[in-house]
């Protein structure tokens, strides 16, 4: 039964640092990926399949052999192979220049039987053999609705996202002999990734290293080994030689995955109170070719009687991939559009609503928020002020676990000239990993941050798990914190020798170790240090269940302008309510947080994958039609840490959450037009305006 | 891409004559050819380079103004005579593309540069505009599609600068085998005359300058661009205006549309409804709906014609310095 260190007193824990390898990144120092140069290294590239759907009847890669420096060709898909979307990967070549290989590809001659295929979920679920239909509603859900004071129907979606990380998919792989191999490669995961490539490749795990000292984001999207991670050790085996091998951007967007759509058909019903008493919907969406497809709906509220009914719609399209708290988002902005109208239409306040709904932290989120937020200036009445530039506010919410589990192992040492190294085989999905891991030794040792090395991202070091789930930091974090209690504790004993007084009187800071009770009483840690064995001081640390919760709960409010000349939504605020447990950085925490803000606002307003059914292929693979948000599109954001308890959790996924959904209801609530179709953009509110005419 | 070589001609003689080649490509700032080499939409044999040519880069002012082929964006943007002179031509080169682009792309190479059409764009597809039977968006994903002088293909002329420019009047400089110069909205135009290009150069053609005359210099003016993202994107809608103002009334005016139409859309309706008399925003708005007449919006894009009637508006509202609601 450990405890965090009491924020009040600390230097480095809970408060405001910077990253320890800010410096390094904003220098160019850092070593991506893309970073990597190795003797003798050879580029990569791989041919994606044109067509939606077709079979692959021959490849002839003999002309592509012979393209000038070129070292190795490898066919993925051989004849018979089915293919699912475009962008596939059917073969793969590694040259001495990127160029090179790219001509190479246009080289290979591969002869595809063209299949039928359907790439809009909405055209494919009127296909039973792509969906079966949806039964009818049940009759206690019918009984429901009309027992209810005030009933809502409607139509709503979220498209397909993409992840859209700006360091694509890849790697580089280097064989160190027949049955080893070291790779280097944008992953969430090195444990993870280490043991899914030696079985690939049929070596021993042991045999395996991965290192991934920084990436450029994954968002869910880089759990696994990705299929370009096979193809670059066979085209390196092939080649004799080491391959870099990094998607381009048309085929980072069409295959490495993507955040599913969510369609849904919504019968819902409340009470004159406000307590919702139904929910009944028809649900699809779709994952690509997989049949598998959900989403937790209704989201958060509960109603008294719920009759959702989830399909799989199969599509041509590129597979999924978790992205940012996965379907979440989706659920969420769906939820809280049905529960903003079941409250103007028994003619309540959209706030009051949900109070009605909620309890516990979620409901002192809610009245905290309102207040910090100004709620009561709102005008209830939605799109009353005239004019062309019209306010309105919304709210939204989120639901995530955020908890750590066991299995990291964490080696500390104290070196004899005072610099202590911390090794543990996590990564940094861009949280601050390292920065935290620092920030917890150096605390407790008493010294300062720049004394601490914190080394991650390589699979030699002590076992730790995926980033994924918001996970990492409830992981992670307690088991540095046990090393460094146990660091600690050593090098107290130590010093106690040396102070003639006993290790539990002591305590350490600015470099000192001192007698609580008389600071005059002191040595210094580089003394103590002076003294220790050639081995120094070492400490391992694993997981302390009692350092971390799971279960967080979130609020936003978001106030909107809308231009009714032209339909452009202009995000004014977000005030962001999340519990954060007991926060390791405050400055990484509230950045998370607006990060998660900012890619809710491309969700609400911008990101969408286009697909053309006609030709199966997608429109927009690419930075300039995906839009992300931009500074322009950005509102104030002001992130408000709740703190509930002094555990550690993960704040990764939720701010994600409940963005788009309180954006779409301002939206409403600034303009009376209700858009339940994301992304709203000016095409959607134009439409909605020409219809009302 | 594929292998290409490398033309420096020293003048515009030896810029003309290699591009008599099989496959020849000019290039000035390179932003939407290369883009375009790396999508595989062009494969010259041969990129002459007129950074090399002498002059091209200057801009003359004595009565007009007389702006070279490879004046950057940023540099038309922060001149003073083009600012104070003719406004909106500057406000068009400050809306492009994001400030790296702006330093590096040309005036030359924003009036030639190709549409954006996704599926032009998508070097698989075999589109009318590549040599192909047909024109996807007709009965494809059209949200960004032309609502006027459409077909038989249907792209948005994307340059930012050619609304602004031809609503000054502005003439083009065309050197070939001879030189030629013809009024700038006459240089593009539509599929229904031919649809493989979006303007009248000849293969061996390259445009060497604008020029801005006086007689419209200190016209009040106005380019109001609408975009899906605010950072970075390209006109949904656009609209240059310019106005001859005594007192409170048109006596002379131009309206063009950027991002509706194959061209950039010269609206004679528009202008007819402004001229002779006085500018209100009741006025501005008649000549907003005035502007969208004949629109023939495909399936997706019916949206457009609200949107392009209330950019004219704006852009109206902007050049004559009267309140935005």
């Amino acid at each position: 039964m450990s405890e965090w260190n009491d924020r009040s007193k600390t230097k480095y824990v809970g408060q405001r640092v910077t990253r320890v390898e800010g410096p390094l990144k904003v220098s160019g120092r850092a070593k991506y990926t893309y970073d990597i140069q190795l003797p003798d290294m050879l580029y990569g590239a791989i041919l994606g399949s044109p067509h939606a759907a077709a079979q692959v009847k021959s490849v002839d890669i003999s002309e592509a052999e012979r393209m000038p420096g070129v070292k190795a060709v490898h066919v993925v898909a051989g004849p018979g192979t089915n293919l699912r979307h475009q962008g596939q990967d059917v073969a793969a070549v590694a040259a001495t220049t990127e160029q090179q290989a790219r001509d190479a590809l246009r080289a290979i001659r591969v002869e595809y039987e063209v299949r039928p295929h359907r790439v809009i979920t909405q055209v494919a679920s009127q296909d039973p053999e792509r969906m079966e239909p949806f039964p009818a509603l049940s009759d206690e859900a019918q009984t429901a609705l009309r027992a209810a004071d005030a009933t809502i129907e409607g139509s709503y979606s979220v498209p397909v996202r993409i992840h859209t990380c700006l360091e694509t998919h890849g790697c580089v792989v280097r064989w160190d002999g027949d049955d080893r191999f070291t790779m280097w490669c944008s992953t969430q995961a090195v444990h993870g990734v280490r043991g899914g490539m030696a079985q690939n490749q049929g070596v021993p795990a042991g045999n395996v290293r991965v290192i991934c000292e920084h990436m450029g984001g994954g968002f869910g999207s880089k759990l696994g080994p990705g299929s370009e991670f096979a193809v670059c050790a066979a085209l390196a085996k092939k080649a004799k030689a080491p391959v870099k091998l990094m998607r381009d951007r048309h085929t980072e967007q069409l295959t490495t995955g993507n955040g599913p759509d969510a369609h849904a058909r919504v019968r819902a019903g409340a009470r004159k109170d406000g307590k919702l008493a139904v929910i009944a919907a028809d649900c699809f969406g779709t994952s690509g070719y997989s049949a598998q497809w959900g989403m937790p709906f209704p989201y958060v509220y509960r109603a008294e009687t719920r009759a959702v009914r989830s399909r799989p719609v199969r599509t041509n399209c590129g597979s999924d991939a978790p992205l940012r708290a996965p379907m979440h988002p989706q659920a969420c902005a769906i939820t809280e559009q049905v529960v903003d109208e079941l409250a103007y239409a028994l003619g309540m306040d959209p706030l009051e609503l949900r109070l009605a709904n909620t309890d516990g932290v979620r409901k002192q989120q809610f009245e905290l928020g309102a207040k910090l937020f100004g709620w009561e200036k709102r005008n209830p009445k939605p799109g009353s002020d005239g004019g062309r530039f019209r306010r309105g506010m919304g709210v939204g919410t989120s639901a995530w676990g955020g908890g750590g589990g066991p299995g990291s192992r964490v080696e500390l040492t104290i070196h004899r000239d005072a610099t202590i190294e911390v090794k543990l085989g996590t990564q940094d999905l861009g949280t601050g990993t390292r920065t935290y891991v620092a920030s917890i030794v150096a605390e407790d040792l008493g010294v300062d941050i720049s004394q601490v090395r914190a080394m991650i991202g390589d699979s030699d070091f002590g076992y730790s798990g995926a980033s994924g789930g918001s996970t990492t930091t409830a992981s992670v974090a307690p088991a540095v914190k046990t090393a460094s209690l146990e660091a600690r504790r050593q090098l107290f004993e130590k010093a106690a020798e040396m102070v003639g007084q006993p290790a539990e009187e002591l305590d350490a800071r600015d470099g000192k170790v001192f007698v609580s009770s008389d600071p005059s009483k002191s040595i210094t840690f580089a003394e103590v240090c002076s003294r220790l064995g050639v081995a120094g001081i070492v400490a391992n640390g694993t997981f302390d269940a009692s350092l971390q919760q799971g279960g967080v709960a979130g609020v936003q409010f978001a106030e909107v302008e809308v231009d009714m000349w032209t339909g452009r939504v202009r995000p004014i605020r977000v005030l962001a309510v999340h519990d954060c447990g007991y926060w390791m950085n405050r400055l990484t925490t509230e950045s998370q947080i607006i990060g998660g803000v900012i890619q809710g606002i491309g969700m609400a307003l911008l990101e969408e994958r286009k697909m053309d059914e006609n030709t199966g292929r997608c429109l927009n693979p690419d930075l300039e039609q995906y839009k992300l948000p931009g500074p322009w599109e950005m509102p104030e954001i002001v992130p408000h840490l709740f703190e509930t308890h002094q555990k550690v959790a993960g704040i990764g996924e939720p701010p994600v959450i409940p963005t788009a959904g309180a954006i779409a209801n301002a939206v409403f609530h600034a303009s009376g037009l209700r858009i339940r179709h994301l992304p709203i953009t000016p095409r959607k509110l134009l439409e909605a305006m020409d219809e009302r005419v | 891409m594929n292998a290409f070589e490398w033309v420096t001609p020293k003048d515009l003689k030896g810029a003309v004559s290699a591009l008599s080649g099989d496959s020849a490509k000019v290039l000035a700032g390179g932003i939407d050819l290369l883009c375009e080499m790396k999508e595989g939409l062009v494969t010259p044999s041969h990129v002459v380079n007129l950074k090399s040519i002498a002059g091209l880069n200057q801009m003359v002012g004595r009565d007009d103004l007389r702006i070279g082929a490879l004046v950057t964006l940023t540099e038309l943007a922060e001149s003073e005579s083009v600012r104070s002179q003719y406004k909106a031509v500057a406000e068009a080169a400050l809306s492009v593309g994001s400030p790296q682009i702006r330093n590096v792309g040309t005036v030359g190479g924003n009036l030639c540069q190709r549409p954006r059409c996704w599926y032009y764009r998508d070097v698989a597809i075999e589109c009318l505009k590549k040599g192909g039977d047909r024109c996807f968006a007709e009965d494809g994903e059209n949200e960004y599609h032309a609502i006027l002088g459409g077909g038989p293909c249907h792209i948005v002329h994307p340059s930012d600068l050619a609304p602004a420019l031809i609503a000054f009047d502005a003439k083009v400089e065309i050197q070939g085998t001879s030189a030629r110069s013809l009024p700038l909205l006459d240089f593009f135009v539509l599929p229904a005359v031919n649809w493989g290009q979006e303007n009248v150069l000849a293969p061996n053609e390259i445009v060497t300058a604008v020029t801005l005359p006086k007689a419209t210099a200190g016209w009040k003016s106005a380019y109001y661009k609408f975009r899906e993202r605010e950072s970075f994107d390209w006109a949904l809608a656009s609209a240059a205006v310019t106005l001859r103002m005594s007192g409170n009334t048109v006596q002379d005016c131009r309206v063009v549309l950027g991002g509706v139409a194959p061209i950039p859309w010269r609206s004679k309706e528009a202008e007819s409804a402004l001229k002779g008399k006085t500018i209100s925003p009741a006025l501005a708005e008649a000549a907003g709906k005035a502007a969208v007449t004949g629109a023939k919006p495909l399936k997706h894009n019916g949206y457009k014609v609200r949107l392009a009637a209330n950019v004219v508006r704006i852009a109206l509202l902007r050049a004559a310095g009267l309140e935005e609601a």
